[in-house]
């Protein structure tokens, strides 16, 4: 049986299956759709010993990936550290605390590249020889990258205030790059009537089925890399809420093939408080979701409609987890801690989702003997603007040890001059 | 007040194939009863069993969404435009 019959696009409201096309919504009902594969096909050609001979990126799950039988994988993408963390860990009491590592995810520095990854698998699958996405700026930044590598044609939209290190990492990659007079939803809004009127391949627009099944791969290697068992807590940050599901999705999938003992995992979610409208929307105890402005240093989640709420929440809600939101000091502090206690530089939203870890760990939903899996979806260098302000520049001194000396006279204080 | 209200592709089997529908209206409620009398066939997809417009529908009242602007009870002005737009969603409620 050939790969690409064993998965096919279906309805989450309506369950009307589609086969594989460029399409979001159900043509009969308008609801999402994802896809859904035929999981006793998939237990008969993937195996959990075949991977030792696969190299450790995300391809090596492919078998449970919406791929062509003839696919070959352009680059190597993912496969990023988990980090079992010692000093953060005994800093906020915690004895099984690790972080994922996506913040030296290849090739663009964010799990963002996974989604990346099958997405343009699906859009050289639908012919597509331009692609292109709405994004706050992660985003842009790996589908440039890799529609360069596979020679395709690169059109992103982003809101015009992005971060200018988001921008410069999308447009050295020769992609075109269409700044908006707006935030993020307008952009997306946008998106959605150029999917409508283009024939373009927009990754998280007309391929968003095929892109979001590469999230998955972030869950897997956690599996994988905590010997096969599952955690019993992951906190995910929450943009538009489909990375949560996804992680929630892979490891079901584990179950399902036996790869990993079933036991319950509680999905926490980490939003910015000046973009919350997931965390609040659990916390309130809503029926739906209220849209918000966003008003956050944390920009790349700041999605005031996120088009997975409603999923995200009611995941949330049935796993017994939580979600939770911090500001942007705390943001700021967040992305020092890592740094400082594990050698992590991650961006904005790495301190959200550390800084919302904090939280849980204080409202006791988060106990010390669990085993604690936190996501760090993206690099540090990439929003440099929302800390510099914490790291002023100092004094020059002269290239002599006299000089040295007194700057640690001054510097230092009295104790450092003693010691030497 | 005569407003404009655009359909996505998706939509136009049920408004005869066109792209923009006129009307008159005063708020954007109006408008949507008003699309719906016209397009029997839409009157599922904008809203639930419950009346509650469709969870995966956003509608935006020129550029901004009406959820911004107190709901479906925002008025309209003569010339405004009336957006439907399907909402893109890809998560994932499991396997």
């Amino acid at each position: 049986m050939s790969q690409d019959s064993l998965y096919q696009l279906r309805c989450r409201e309506c369950g009307k299956t589609w086969g594989n096309l460029p399409r979001s919504f159900c043509e009969d009902c308008f609801s999402p759709l994802e896809v859904a594969y035929d999981y006793d096909a998939v237990k008969k050609i993937a195996r959990r010993e075949n991977l030792s001979r696969r190299a450790f990126n995300m391809w090596r799950y492919s078998e449970l990936l919406p791929l062509t039988e003839d696919f070959a994988a352009p680059t190597a993408i993912g496969g990023t550290p988990l980090v079992r963390s010692q000093k953060l860990a005994r800093q906020w009491g915690l004895k099984n605390l690790h972080l994922k590592n996506d913040a030296v995810c290849f090739p663009s520095l964010s799990f963002k590249d996974r989604v990346v990854g099958t997405a343009l698998a699906a859009a050289r699958r639908f012919g597509f020889a331009t692609v292109g996405c709405s994004s706050t700026g992660n985003l842009a930044n790996a589908v440039a990258a890799q529609a360069a590598q596979q020679g395709l044609d690169a059109c992103v939209f982003i809101p015009a205030d992005l971060e200018p290190a988001k921008v410069l990492n999308t447009a050295v990659y020769g992609a075109r790059l269409v700044r908006i007079n707006g935030n993020y939803d307008h952009v997306n809004r946008l998106c959605a009537q150029i999917a409508d009127r283009f024939r373009w391949g927009l990754v998280n627009v007309n391929l968003r089925p095929y892109y979001s099944e590469g999230s998955k791969t972030h869950g897997y290697e956690i599996a994988e890399q905590l010997g096969w068992k599952l955690p019993d807590n992951v906190v995910v940050p929450m943009a538009g809420g489909s990375l949560i599901t996804k992680i929630a999705k892979a490891f079901k999938e584990l179950v399902t093939l036996g790869w990993v003992e079933d036991k319950p995992v509680k999905f926490f979610g980490a939003q910015a408080t000046g973009c919350s409208p997931i965390s609040d929307g659990v916390k309130r105890g809503l029926a739906r979701f209220e849209p918000q402005k966003p008003n956050t240093i944390a920009r790349s989640l700041a999605i005031g409609n996120p088009a997975d709420g409603p999923f995200a929440m009611k995941l949330i809600r049935e796993s017994a987890g939580w979600a939770e939101d911090v500001g942007d000091p705390e943001i700021v502090d967040s992305i020092k801690l890592l740094a400082e206690t594990e050698g992590i530089f991650t961006e904005t939203a790495g301190g959200v989702t550390a800084g919302v870890t904090k939280k849980l760990i204080v409202e006791n939903r988060i106990k010390p003997d669990e085993t604690t899996v936190v996501c760090i979806t993206g690099n540090g260098l990439k929003t440099t603007d929302a800390i510099a302000a914490e790291f002023p520049a100092t004094e020059a001194i002269a290239p002599r040890l006299e000089a040295f000396e007194a700057y640690l006279d001054t510097q230092m204080g009295a104790a450092a001059a003693a010691k030497a | 007040m005569p407003v404009t209200i655009e359909i996505p592709t998706a939509f136009r089997r049920f408004t005869d194939g066109a792209p923009r529908v006129d009307c008159t209206a005063s708020t954007v409620a109006e408008a949507l009863d008003t699309l719906t009398k016209r397009f029997p066939g839409l009157a599922r997809h904008v809203r639930d069993d419950s009346g509650q417009i469709r969870q995966f529908l956003n509608i935006y009242l020129n550029e901004e969404d009406i959820r911004f602007l107190g709901g479906e009870s925002c008025a309209l002005r003569e010339g405004d435009r009336v957006l439907l737009v399907p909402s893109i969603a890809g998560g994932s409620e499991g396997c």
